[in-house]
């Protein structure tokens, strides 16, 4: 039962994380140039950025906390998984990927947002090269969602890939 | 610079290419020793 409360939460989390991934990359990316163009940019970036980033980033945390401690548990290893040990191979690639996009939002899109965002101190020369560091982290992290969903569901128990 | 990330569809395409690489790696190089 502790497995699949923890695998259920897993989810739940995965979903607020990449949910509100998506909604930065096909959603607001898009529609920001042109909020900007009539001075409605505001709403954005002070009133939906700042709660959406803030749900995002502990998702993304919460989400991997709970993987590692499902594959630990259930009998994958943590270490099997990242070492690609095996039968634990594929969702070891996604642990791969889920690890590289939790680095990208807590080192690379969170620390460059705030600059963005004005929530800390910063030229426009600094905001400039910030964002451009944040859009491609984010959508790094959107391209690598695919696959990372791929393994992810092929990976589990019961969805075996070839040779296995 | 522009990369294929600067758009949503070279994104997805980019993703779609990697999901394929790396199925074809794990099916050919690393499952073959599985249990």
């Amino acid at each position: 039962m502790e497995l699949i409360i923890v695998r259920w939460l897993h989810i739940f989390a995965g979903i607020i994380w990449i949910g509100l991934l998506y909604y930065f990359n096909f959603v607001q990316a898009v529609a920001l140039p042109k909020a900007k163009a009539d001075n409605t940019a505001a709403g954005i970036t002070k009133h939906v950025a700042p709660l959406a980033l803030l749900w995002f980033r502990w998702a993304a945390l919460t989400t991997w906390i709970l993987g590692a401690y499902y594959l630990e548990r259930a009998g994958v290893g943590l270490g099997n998984a990242f070492l690609l040990k095996g039968a634990a191979a594929p969702i070891g690639i996604g642990a791969w990927l889920g690890t590289i996009m939790l680095f990208n939002v807590w080192v690379l899109i969170w620390p460059n947002q705030k600059k963005v965002l004005g929530l800390v101190q910063a030229d426009d020369a600094t905001k400039a090269k910030a964002a451009r560091v944040a859009f491609l982290a984010s959508r790094t992290n959107t391209m690598l969602s695919i696959p990372m969903l791929f393994f992810m569901v092929t990976g589990s128990v019961g969805h075996g890939m070839p040779h296995m | 610079m522009k990369t294929p990330l600067d758009s949503i569809a070279g994104t997805i395409i980019t993703g779609l290419a990697l999901t394929v690489i790396l199925y074809f790696f794990v099916v050919n190089f690393l499952t073959k020793t599985a249990v």
